[in-house]
């Protein structure tokens, strides 16, 4: 598989197909059939061909899989280096599983400059996956940067009326974490020796004196992208102006970087800083899961109150990291899958509804069960799935979550866990007002159920909840050993941080 | 048989859900009955096999999660406690899927109905079949979730859905506990499975732990938490408010899920459970007084309600009390064996209260029934059976689940034991003299109704009347056939390992040897119960409206149920909704997006327009700019690099 070079082929296939699409020609609606045509053969392809790493990849070790490497700057000692372990490999296969329904979804919905949208969301798609591959730093930073080009521009341009103080806002959180994520990672490279390469990184010690500056830097750009409290608040914003799909990448993915940016340098490369900075993470996710959540209950607009449940489930999932057992890390990762699927279904639900009476106010609905019940079922679905039923993804990932966390601080689990409280009844209250009730509206009597392309939308998201949430053992077996790993290196460092503070002691007395 | 005991009613609702258009309202009727059926008859197969022939075992499914030493395994567990909850499922849930097609007839979405009450036994067969804590969660959570799309069935009524969703949340305030509990049992054992716990319970049983910042005994906070999530489940005192409420669902659901089977999952649990509930003491109490307070509290509460589900929703509500105070005396057998019993006398109270709704067009209110038993003397016949049993009367099957609580828990010979009499005496006077005021207001006296309504009261048809005559079989001889093996002498050949009792806690043997008062006040105060119904509401009907004038206080907290619903809402969930909106509008708006991003975008714009004014246009303004500039650069250089 390696001569393949099955991830440079999975992360520039689309760029590729963004490249066919510009150099087609002719009349607009020839134009916009052949984009729609292009990027979903492009992207169905890239997901088929990611499957080759679902299907190929060893499980059995902590390892970098699907290397590739190449000189890019030799001068500098930095390479175009790309690969996989278990932590990544599944979301990999999440972007490339999103991106076709994405562009389904939009079939109809994108009217105006189709061309340009579909180029953007396959350009989107090569940063994503190419972000997740990245084994160079200066690679990671390139495309962890440059996903957010495509998506100002999706929110910019086919986004709602308030688009520009949306983008605005997210680019002014996102602007001083960059800067200061830049300089960590500079002062990486110097600091490990004219090396940026993220294996070599891992296994590097960082001095500890410079770790707790180095992890406040890369606190600063992830915790935003997560988005922790109090750092949230584009998201909302950037989630009700985004068009459907943009809030589905928004959600399934993007909010998934900054976890992962915890998970692959602060946590493994910054063991002591993360060991003295975890009482800060466990602060503010359990601010944001009770105060989100509550938020979320008294919100009237549907994709504001799901982006707030958002906030609320990673803020799961950065407890779960950062509890530094098996089950909860493991059960973070789960989360991140299960709610990138979960989220990103629900957008697609509120887009559904939004496609056809174009508002997001939940007063505006109200029974429609009646006209649309496989609407009702399959929204169900995700509804249960966000609120951690047992059977569903989400309830795999929050219970490794709290359980791992119980394990080494009781309190903490206590309030995450009226997280779940809060969350069944935002969201049953949410499906109540839009689902139940007596279908009054006149506007509403027409309204028409799930079409053909709705369902095979669906039908996916549907069966991968449920299977997550039956038979999750082929998606946890592949966090194992790498999780078992990361979890070592924390172990030694906290030993070696315990040494120390006894040596201390002891020179003190 | 062991496998598709289980899974034949999921095949059923999933068939009636996903086909029903195709299937018509015969079709998803007959595949879910069918499934019921097939599942009812090898529960008495699995009974006998298991619990009569000694045959316990597991049969293993496939792993569900596996994370570290955290192995989760979807297995069936069969042992006779296991049986038992089986055979009361299938059955009362066969009875009900049956009347479901006479009662539902009338329905426009009969396929949804029943493939939602398929799904329902589904997830509770789960529950009793699970072999970990964690799948026992998992049939927990999935009974809930039935009980809610149940509830909240005709989904075009506001209260039916508001009833549904408080359901759900209460329930998850229970549910915090339990998982909580299943945390701190993986935190002592290492392991989920029940096998693992149960056998190293013992050398866990004096050790302390610091939860939460209380540091107690392991088994006892353990044993607490797990309770929490029993008194969700189960309605006990202080999570019992989404139960009345529930009587939104159509009848068959309050029958089958909300008295026969979902609400008794509490007390399983904790039977279940007993291996580690029976070593700490603390918890046994807690347990107790608990149980005992609710079967006192809800059955004060069921003298005075006027709607006839409701009146059977508290009188649900306070036998649950029973079976916990009897779990709380370490006399499991009999409140599993209580489960049983009242299993059948509830559902068929339920059924005949349906039954009577649906002969008169709808009406729930008792006020306006009465004088109707010549027209449904069959309804009139079971309704009696139900009461019988329900107030303990000799020879029914409540009499000898009932009398062998009140025993054990004086056999005791504890405080709380004692408390537990006394308070389950005092209810069983409630429990008579309130089924005795539900009988004579539906079917005796006056008749209330209107004209129209009068007219079309009829009975039944025959797929109604029939799981009535059914399960009054049960509510006559489940106690008299069951007495023996379930806390008689042959209780110990019959349950084997099911149950753990410690020999400290002889209450079930002590039962047994009571005095003969002890024995003899719970029939003294039943016939006494009925006796002043049926002075209050036949002879001197003046009485009772006497009393609610003279004592409107007493009456008006009775009749607002202790006023557990308006603390509730004062206290959580105004609350919550004003604190959601002041963190959104103020937290959110004011603080953080004001200091934050709308705050640097206003300094942005002043500094911008500062800056504006320096770009004055005059060429040698910028050469000026420039050559300053460089100049700075180029000292800044010298200065780092060759100073």
């Amino acid at each position: 598989m390696t001569d393949w070079h099955l991830l440079s082929l999975v992360t520039f296939l689309p760029l590729l197909g963004a490249v066919f699409i510009l150099t087609v020609r002719g009349d607009e609606a020839v134009v916009a059939r052949n984009a729609r045509n292009v990027a979903l053969l492009t992207s169905s392809v890239t997901f088929l061909l990611s499957l080759g790493l679902w299907f190929n990849f060893d499980p059995t070790t902590a390892n970098f899989q699907f290397q590739e490497s190449a000189p890019w700057l030799p001068g500098l000692g930095i390479n175009y280096r790309m690969g996989v372990d278990g932590i990544s490999v599944l979301f990999v296969l999440l972007s490339t599983l999103l991106t076709p329904l994405c562009i389904l979804s939009s079939w109809e919905a994108i009217k105006v400059r189709v061309k340009e949208y579909m180029i953007a969301f396959l350009i989107l798609e090569t940063m994503m996956v190419g972000m997740f591959c990245a084994l160079d730093l200066f690679v990671f930073y390139m495309f962890f940067e440059g996903v957010l080009i495509p998506m100002f521009v999706i929110i910019g341009v086919w986004g709602g009326p308030r688009r520009v103080y949306a983008a605005f806002k997210f680019f002014l959180y996102t602007l001083l974490g960059s800067v200061l994520m830049l300089l960590a990672l500079l002062a990486m490279y110097f600091a490990a020796g004219n090396t940026s390469d993220i294996p070599t990184l891992l296994a590097f010690n960082f001095p500890a004196s410079m770790q707790p500056w180095l992890w406040l830097a890369l606190f600063a750009s992830f915790s935003v992208k997560v988005p922790m409290w109090p750092v949230h608040t584009w998201l909302p914003d950037a989630h009700v102006e985004a068009p459907t799909a943009g809030s589905v990448i928004l959600a399934g993915v993007l909010l998934k970087m900054g976890a992962y940016g915890f998970v692959r340098f602060s946590v493994p490369m910054l063991p002591e800083a993360t060991i003295t900075f975890t009482p800060l993470i466990y602060t503010l996710s359990v601010i944001a899961v009770i105060y989100t959540s509550l938020v979320a209950l008294a919100q009237e607009d549907m994709k504001k109150l799901i982006a707030y449940s958002s906030v609320a489930h990673m803020g799961f999932v950065t407890i779960g990291l950062f509890a530094m057992t098996q089950q909860s890390v493991e059960g973070a990762l789960f989360q991140m899958l299960s709610h990138g699927v979960v989220a990103g279904a629900l957008f697609l639900c509120v887009g559904v509804v939004y496609d056809r009476m174009h508002t997001r106010e939940i007063a505006a609905y109200g029974g429609l069960v009646g006209r649309m019940p496989r609407y009702a079922l399959v929204f169900m679905v995700f509804m249960l799935g966000s609120v951690g039923l047992p059977g569903t993804s989400g309830f795999v990932g929050e219970f490794l979550i709290l359980l791992g966390v119980f394990q080494v601080n009781t309190w903490v689990a206590l309030f995450t866990t009226t997280g779940v409280v809060l969350g069944a009844a935002y969201m049953l209250y949410l499906y109540r007002r839009i689902i139940f009730g007596k279908l009054v509206r006149p506007e509403l009597k027409g309204i028409l159920d799930l079409s053909l392309r709705e369902v095979v939308i669906f039908a996916p998201l549907v069966i991968l909840v449920l299977w997550m949430g039956v038979y999750p053992t082929p998606f946890l077996e592949m966090f194992h050993a790498s999780v078992a790993a990361l979890i070592e290196k924390n172990e030694i460092a906290r030993a070696a941080t315990t040494a120390a503070t006894s040596a201390l002691a002891l020179a003190v007395h | 048989m062991y496998v598709a005991v289980v899974f034949l009613p999921l095949l059923g609702a999933f068939i009636a859900g996903l086909f029903g258009r195709t299937l018509g309202d015969r079709g998803a009727q007959l595949v879910t009955c069918a499934g019921l059926g097939g599942s009812a008859a090898m529960a008495v197969g699995i009974f006998l096999d298991v619990a009569v022939g000694g045959h316990a075992q597991t049969h293993e499914l496939f792993t569900w999660i596996s994370s570290g030493t955290l192995d989760i395994t979807w297995a069936l567990k069969y042992d006779t406690l296991t049986a038992v909850m089986l055979l009361v499922v299938t059955l009362v849930s066969f009875m009900v899927h049956v009347y479901s097609i006479g009662y539902m007839h009338h329905d426009p979405s009969v396929p949804r109905f029943m493939s939602y009450l398929s799904l329902f036994t589904f997830c509770m067969l789960m529950l009793v079949t699970a072999g970990n804590l964690v799948q026992l969660f998992f049939g927990w959570e999935g009974v809930g979730l039935c009980s809610y799309l149940l509830i909240g069935f005709w989904n075009d009524r506001p209260s039916a859905n508001a009833a549904a969703i408080k359901a759900f949340v209460v329930n998850r305030v229970g549910d915090f506990g339990f998982a909580l509990g299943i945390f701190g049992i993986y935190y002592l054992f290492g392991s989920v499975n029940f096998e693992a716990i149960f056998a190293a319970a013992p050398q866990h049983a004096h050790e302390t732990v610091q939860f939460f910042g209380v540091s107690g005994n392991a088994m006892t906070i353990i044993c607490l938490l797990l309770f929490v999530g029993a008194m969700g489940k189960s309605a006990q005192i202080g999570l019992h408010t989404w139960l009345p409420d529930a009587m939104e669902g159509p009848t068959p659901v309050s029958a089958l899920i909300h008295a026969a089977t979902m609400v008794t999952a509490g007390v399983f649990m904790v039977a279940r459970m007993s291996p580690l509930f029976e070593l700490s003491e603390t918890a046994l109490m807690v347990v107790t007084v608990v149980g005992a307070t609710t079967a006192f509290f809800a059955a004060t509460i069921g003298c005075v309600q006027n709607d006839i589900k409701r009146v059977i929703a508290y009188s649900t509500c306070s036998q649950l009390g029973y079976m916990f105070f009897a779990l709380g005396v370490s006399a499991y057998q009999a409140a599993i064996f209580h489960l049983m019993t009242h299993a059948f006398f509830k559902s068929l109270l339920f059924l005949g209260a349906g039954s009577v709704i649906h002969a008169m067009s709808g009406e729930q209110d008792m006020r306006r029934m009465g004088g109707i038993w010549r027209h449904v003397k069959i309804t009139y016949a079971v309704m009696w059976i139900g009461s019988l049993a329900l107030a303990g009367i000799p020879f029914f099957a409540g009499y000898y689940s009932k009398d062998i609580i009140l025993e054990a828990a004086f056999g005791a010979h504890s405080a709380v034991g004692e408390y537990a009499y006394w308070m389950g005496i005092a209810a069983a006077f409630m429990t008579a003299f309130y089924s005795w005021r539900l009988l004579l207001m539906t079917f005796h006296g006056k008749a209330h109704a209107e004209d129209r309504v009068m007219a079309h009261v009829h009975e039944s048809p025959l797929v109604i009347t029939v799981p009535l005559m059914l399960l009054a079989l049960g509510a006559v001889f489940s106690g008299i056939i069951g007495v023996g093996a379930f806390v008689g002498e042959g209780r110990e050949g019959f349950w084997r390992e099911a149950l753990v009792v410690l020999g400290s806690h002889p209450a079930l043997e002590a039962a047994h040897h009571s005095p003969w008062l002890v024995s003899l006040l719970p029939i003294i105060v039943g016939a006494g119960g009925i006796a002043l119904a049926y002075g209050f509401y036949v002879y001197m009907p003046a009485v009772p409206l006497g009393l609610a004038r003279a004592l409107p206080a007493v009456h008006r907290f009775l009749l607002n149920k202790w006023y557990f619903d308006e603390a509730y809402d004062f206290l959580f969930v105004r609350p919550a909704f004003a604190l959601g909106r002041g963190l959104w509008k103020d937290g959110d708006g004011a603080v953080i997006d004001a200091v934050g991003p709308d705050g640097i975008a206003a300094a942005t714009r002043s500094v911008a327009r500062r800056m504006a004014a320096l770009q004055s246009g005059y060429v040698y303004h910028y050469a000026f700019a420039m050559i300053a500039g460089v100049t700075a650069f180029v000292s800044w250089y010298m200065f780092l690099y060759q100073g």
